[in-house]
C-alpha cells in the first residue's frame, strides 16, 4: 500500500509534496551519453550501409545500394552478367549462425546440470561455487581465447599429453578447426548460460519436484515436465546471453580458427583495416547482423510476455 | 474541548485511476489517542502517510493547529512517525538513530546527546545506545524507533501499525505502554491498525474505515455498541447479522420483524422501511428452553474456544446463529440436533442501513 | 531415490567437468608463465624470468605505456558510468511510474543488446563523421558508453532493495531531500556502487574489439598490445602479463563479492 503509484502525464519524482521532480535531470546523461554516442552512431552506420565506398576507407556521400547488392547479388566477374544470389556472404551468415546455435546448445547441455547442481548444494558451498563459475567471466577474454590457444596447440600440453599417455603417435590439429572455434566459444561463453538458469532454479521450488514423484514421475519425467517448464525464462536468457555474442565474435574465430572458419565478425572487421577496406559494406554487414540480433531479442521479449501471461 | 490538533477536509487521494481515499474529512483532537482502523487497503495507511507528508493530496485541504500543510514536504511538518517495520537506520547506532532528527534540527552534540540519552532511558533501553539496530529484538527496535519519533518533541505522533511485526504478549504488553506513554506525554497520538481488539483498547476515539472513505467515528463503546452500519457490525467483533423486516417508522423507533415471527421496538431512521439486518452480538444471546424466548433454531454443533464455548444454530429460515456461553463447566449444554429458544437481552439487536 | 529430488545422477560430474574446462587454461597459462626456458613448449624449471622481462624487458616500454593506457581509462570510464548510473538507477526505481520508463530501461540496456563488433563499427563512423582523431578520449568515450550497463545493474538492484520508508523517516525526521540521500541512502547504497564500479572497471580493462576500432595509430591498450603481439606467436613474457591481470581479475571479483557480502548482512531485515 505504500510509496509509488503512476504517476499522471509526464516523468516526475516521488510525489511529497513540496519537492521539485527531479527524475528528468537525473535521467539526462544517461540519455545524453547513450544516445549521443550509441544511438546516432548506429543510425550513422545504417546511413553508411547506402553510401558509395570511398578510394582509401571512409566514404563519399553520394547515395548507392552497391554494399547491399554486393552482399547479396552475384553479377558475374566483370559485373555485366544477370544478377544470381550471391552464396559468398551468405555463407558466412549461415556458417556464423551454425557456429552460435551450437555454442549454444553446448553450452545449455552443460550448462544446465552446473547451474542445477550449484543451486542445490547447501548455503555455504554454493555462494562458494557461484564465486568459481563467476570468476571467468571476470578474466579478460582476450586472455581466456589466448590460453585455450596456447593449450591446443600442436606442440601445446594437450598434444603432449595426448602423446605421453599413448592415446596418438602425433599431434592432433586441433587449432584452426571448426573444433577450436566451437571450443572458444563454448569456454567464452558458459558463465552467461549458467548464471541466469542457476538463478532461476534458486527460486525454484523444489516441492514441486517432490510432488511430481509422488504422483509417480520419473525425476527425468520430472524434469521434463516440471522443472524445464518452471525454469524456462532463465534458460531463455541465458541462450540470449550465449547466442547474441557468438553470433559477433571475432576473438574466438580469430585466435582459433582458420581460413575455413571465417565468422561474420572476421568478416566486419576486415572492411575497416587499412586502405582495402569497404566501409559502406561493412556497415551493411553489420545493419544485416544487427538486424539478426533484435529479430532474437523480439523473439525474447514476445516469449517473456507469454510467459507473463500464463 | 481541546482545539484540533489535525484537521482533514475531503481528502482525496488517486494513484493513477485507483482511488485510495474518497473524500475524508476528520478532525482529531489535541492530546487524544485516535485510531485508523480498517481492512488492508481502505485507506488508513495513505491517510496517514498524507498527514506526514509522504504523499501527495490530489485534492483537499490538511491542517495543523490550524496551520495548512497540505504543501509542505515531511521535514517542515512538525508531526514524526514509528514506521511499520520501524525503518531504523542499519547504519548507524540506536543513539545515532535517536538523535538524528534534532541533528537535523540543528540542535549540538552535547544537547542532542542529553535528550536522546533521556529519550533511550524513557523506553527503559539506557544500556544499548551503542549498538546497531540489527543487534537488538523487534521488541528493543520498536521502543528505539518510539524513543527517536519522540526525541524532536512533535506534538502529534503518527504510528504506523508499529505493533504488528511483534508477536502475541510482546503486543499486549506494549499496548499498554503506549496508552500510558500517550497519557504522560500528552502527545496527540495516530494510530493505524488492522486489529480491532488493539484499537479498542487504546484509543479515545476510534475512525473506521473502508473503501477509502469513513464508515464511523466514535469513541471505541460507541463503535462496538452502536455500529452505524453492515461493515462497523461485522469488522468490529464478531455478530450475528439477521434479516428481518422493517414496519413503519414512527418517532424514531419502528417495529422490526424477526424471522420466527417475533416484533422489537428498535430505534430506526425515517425511511428505512422494507428488508433489513440487525446485528445480534453473540454474547447478548441466551440459550432458553425451546419455545421460550424471541427466536428458534436447532443445534448444529458446540465448539471449545477456551475460555468460552461456541454454540452454532441454524434458524427455521436457514439463517445461521452463533450464541457465546461462558465456560462454567456447567455439563447441561444442549446436544446437537436439539431444538432451542434463544432470548435477546435488552438492546441486544441493532438495527442497520446496508 | 538417493538424495531426493535434488538429485540427479552425473549432474556432479558435469559441474566438475564445467571447472575443469573453466580453469585448466588459465592454470596450464599461470604455470608457464614462470618456465625457465625461452622455449614455451618445453618445461626449464621455475623462475620470474619472465616478469622481470615484462618489465625490464624490451617490450616493457610499450607494455607500460599501454597498461598506463589501460589503467586510466578504466578508472575514469568507471567513475564517470558510475556517476551516470546511480543518478539514472535513483530515477528509475524511486519516481513510481513514468512515461518513458520502459524505453529508458531499453536505452540504459542497448550496449549490452547490440553485438560489440556492430557498437564498434557504429562509433568509428561516428568519430570519423564528427572529425574527431582517434585516441585516448575516442577510447574513453566509448568506454564510458557501454560500462553504463554494467554500473546500473547493480546498483539498480541493491537499490530495489533499500525499502523507501529509510528515506521517508529521515525527511520526517527534518532531513532535507539532500541530506536524506547524502547522510541515508547513499551509504546504504554504497555496496551496490562499489560492485557497479569494480564490474565496470573490468568490463573497461577488458575490451579489445572496441577498443581496437576507435584507438587510431600509436595508441595501445594492454588488451590492444597483448593482441598485437601474440598475433606472431605466443611469448612467455605475454603469459607472465596475462597471469597478471588474471590476478588482477581476481582481486576485483573477490573486493567486489565481499562488498556484496557485508551489504547484504546491513540490508538485512531489522
Amino acid at each position: 500500500m505504500a510509496a509509488a503509484g503512476p504517476a499522471p502525464g509526464a516523468a516526475r519524482g516521488p510525489a511529497v509534496p513540496g519537492d521539485r521532480p527531479l527524475t528528468l535531470p537525473l535521467l539526462l546523461p544517461a540519455w545524453a551519453v547513450i544516445g549521443v554516442f550509441l544511438v546516432v552512431p548506429v543510425g550513422l552506420m545504417v546511413v553508411y550501409s547506402f553510401l558509395t565506398q570511398g578510394f582509401r576507407g571512409g566514404v563519399i556521400w553520394e547515395f548507392s545500394l552497391a554494399a547491399y547488392d554486393r552482399f547479396f547479388l552475384d553479377r558475374g566477374l566483370f559485373g555485366d552478367e544477370p544478377p544470381r544470389l550471391e552464396w559468398t556472404y551468405i555463407a558466412v551468415f549461415w556458417r556464423s549462425l551454425w557456429q552460435a546455435g551450437l555454442a549454444t546448445l553446448t553450452c545449455l547441455i552443460v550448462g544446465f546440470p552446473t547451474a542445477w547442481f550449484i543451486a542445490t548444494r547447501p548455503a555455504r558451498s554454493r555462494t562458494a561455487w557461484a564465486f568459481l563459475i563467476t570468476v571467468p567471466y571476470w578474466v579478460n577474454l582476450l586472455i581466456r581465447t589466448v590460453s585455450l590457444r596456447f593449450l591446443i596447440r600442436d606442440q601445446g600440453p594437450v598434444n603432449q599429453a595426448l602423446i605421453a599417455l599413448g592415446l596418438t603417435d602425433a599431434p592432433i590439429q586441433m587449432l584452426n578447426t571448426d573444433f577450436a572455434v566451437q571450443l572458444g566459444l563454448f569456454y567464452s561463453y558458459l558463465p552467461f548460460m549458467v548464471l541466469p538458469i542457476y538463478a532461476a532454479v534458486e527460486r525454484y521450488d523444489f516441492a514441486l519436484s517432490e510432488a511430481a514423484a509422488d504422483l509417480g514421475a520419473s525425476r527425468w519425467v520430472a524434469l521434463r515436465e516440471v522443472v524445464i517448464p518452471s525454469v524456462r525464462p532463465g534458460i531463455v536468457a541465458g541462450c540470449l546471453l550465449v547466442f547474441i555474442p557468438s553470433l559477433g565474435a571475432f576473438l574466438a574465430p580469430d585466435l582459433l580458427g582458420g581460413a575455413k572458419t571465417y565468422m561474420i565478425g572476421s568478416l566486419i572487421e576486415d572492411q575497416f583495416k587499412g586502405s582495402l577496406g569497404n566501409w559502406p559494406f561493412g556497415a551493411a554487414v553489420s545493419v544485416i547482423l544487427l538486424s539478426m540480433v533484435l529479430v532474437a531479442l523480439l523473439f525474447y521479449a514476445r516469449n517473456q510476455a507469454r510467459e507473463g501471461r500464463a | 474541548m481541546a482545539e484540533a490538533a489535525v484537521v482533514v477536509r475531503d481528502a482525496v487521494k488517486l494513484y493513477g485511476g485507483v482511488v485510495a481515499l474518497d473524500g475524508v474529512s476528520l478532525s482529531i483532537r489535541d492530546n487524544e489517542f485516535f485510531t485508523l482502523l480498517g481492512p488492508s487497503g481502505c485507506g488508513k495507511t495513505t491517510l496517514l502517510r498524507l498527514i506526514a507528508g509522504f504523499e501527495r493530496l490530489t485534492s483537499g485541504a490538511i491542517a495543523l493547529h490550524g496551520q495548512d500543510i497540505a504543501d509542505l514536504p515531511p521535514d517542515r511538518r512538525p508531526v514524526n512517525t514509528v514506521f511499520q517495520h520501524y525503518a531504523l537506520f542499519p547504519h548507524m547506532t540506536v543513539l545515532d538513530n535517536v538523535a538524528f532528527g534534532l541533528k537535523m534540527r540543528g540542535v549540538g552534540l552535547a544537547e542532542r546527546r542529553r535528550r536522546a540519552g533521556e529519550m533511550l532511558e524513557m523506553v527503559h533501553l539506557s544500556g544499548f545506545a551503542g549498538r546497531f539496530p540489527a543487534q537488538l529484538s523487534g521488541g528493543q527496535q520498536q521502543r528505539v524507533a518510539l524513543a527517536r519519533a519522540l526525541a524532536p518533541g512533535p506534538r502529534v505522533l503518527l504510528l504506523d501499525e508499529p505493533l504488528s511485526a511483534l508477536d502475541l504478549k510482546l503486543r499486549q504488553a506494549m499496548r499498554v505502554e503506549l496508552k500510558t506513554l500517550q497519557e504522560e506525554t500528552g502527545i496527540t497520538f495516530i494510530f493505524v491498525t488492522h486489529d480491532q481488539e488493539e484499537a479498542l483498547t487504546m484509543s479515545d476515539r476510534i475512525a473506521v474505515m473502508s473503501a477509502g472513505r469513513l464508515q464511523q467515528v466514535g469513541a471505541p463503546r460507541e463503535i462496538y455498541e452502536e455500529p452505524v452500519n453492515r461493515f462497523v457490525a461485522d469488522f468490529i467483533g464478531e455478530t450475528n447479522l439477521v434479516p428481518v423486516e422493517v414496519g413503519a417508522v414512527a418517532g424514531g423507533l419502528a417495529p422490526v420483524a424477526l424471522p420466527g415471527g417475533a416484533v422489537l421496538q428498535l430505534a430506526a431512521a425515517p425511511g428505512s422501511e422494507g428488508r433489513h439486518h440487525v446485528s445480534i452480538r453473540p454474547e447478548r444471546l441466551r440459550l432458553a428452553p425451546s419455545g421460550a424466548g424471541q427466536l428458534s433454531a436447532r443445534v448444529e454443533r458446540i465448539i471449545y474456544k477456551g475460555t468460552d464455548l461456541q454454540l452454532v444454530a441454524r434458524m427455521a429460515g436457514g439463517g445461521e446463529l452463533h450464541v457465546r456461553i461462558q465456560n462454567t463447566a456447567r455439563a447441561d449444554l444442549p446436544p446437537p440436533g436439539a431444538e432451542v429458544g434463544l432470548v435477546l437481552g435488552e438492546g441486544a439487536a441493532r438495527l442497520l442501513a446496508d | 531415490m538417493s538424495g531426493g529430488v535434488r538429485h540427479y545422477p552425473g549432474f556432479a560430474a558435469i559441474a566438475a567437468l564445467c571447472l575443469a574446462i573453466l580453469y585448466l587454461p588459465l592454470g596450464v597459462v599461470a604455470v608457464y608463465s614462470f618456465n625457465a626456458s625461452t622455449s614455451i613448449t618445453a618445461w626449464g624449471g621455475f623462475s620470474w624470468r619472465w616478469y622481470i622481462d615484462v618489465f625490464q624487458g624490451p617490450e616493457a616500454p610499450r607494455f607500460r605505456a599501454a597498461a598506463w593506457n589501460s589503467v586510466t581509462i578504466a578508472f575514469l570510464a568507471a567513475s564517470v558510468a558510475t556517476a551516470i548510473a546511480v543518478a539514472a538507477a535513483v530515477a528509475m526505481v524511486r519516481s513510481g511510474r513514468f512515461r518513458g520508463k520502459s524505453a529508458t530501461f531499453a536505452l540504459i540496456s542497448l550496449p549490452l543488446m547490440v553485438p560489440e563488433i556492430v557498437t564498434a563499427v557504429a562509433t568509428l563512423i561516428f568519430f570519423s563523421t564528427i572529425g574527431l582523431t582517434p585516441g585516448y578520449l575516442t577510447i574513453l568515450i566509448a568506454h564510458i558508453t557501454f560500462c553504463i550497463p554494467f554500473a546500473y545493474l547493480p546498483v539498480a538492484a541493491r537499490l530495489s532493495g533499500i525499502d523507501p520508508a529509510f528515506e521517508a523517516a529521515a525527511r520526517d525526521l527534518y532531513a532535507s531531500r539532500g541530506q536524506a540521500f547524502r547522510l541515508i541512502l547513499l551509504p546504504l547504497l554504497a555496496p551496490g556502487i562499489v560492485s557497479g564500479w569494480l564490474l565496470a572497471f573490468i568490463i573497461s580493462l577488458d575490451d579489445f574489439i572496441i577498443t581496437n576500432f576507435v584507438k587510431g595509430a600509436g595508441m595501445e591498450t594492454l588488451p590492444t598490445a597483448i593482441f598485437g603481439s601474440v598475433k606472431q606467436g605466443i611469448k612467455p613474457n605475454i603469459m607472465a602479463i596475462s597471469t597478471m591481470l588474471l590476478a588482477v581479475s581476481i582481486l576485483f571479483v573477490t573486493l567486489s563479492w565481499l562488498a556484496g557480502r557485508t551489504g547484504r548482512r546491513a540490508a538485512a531485515p531489522s
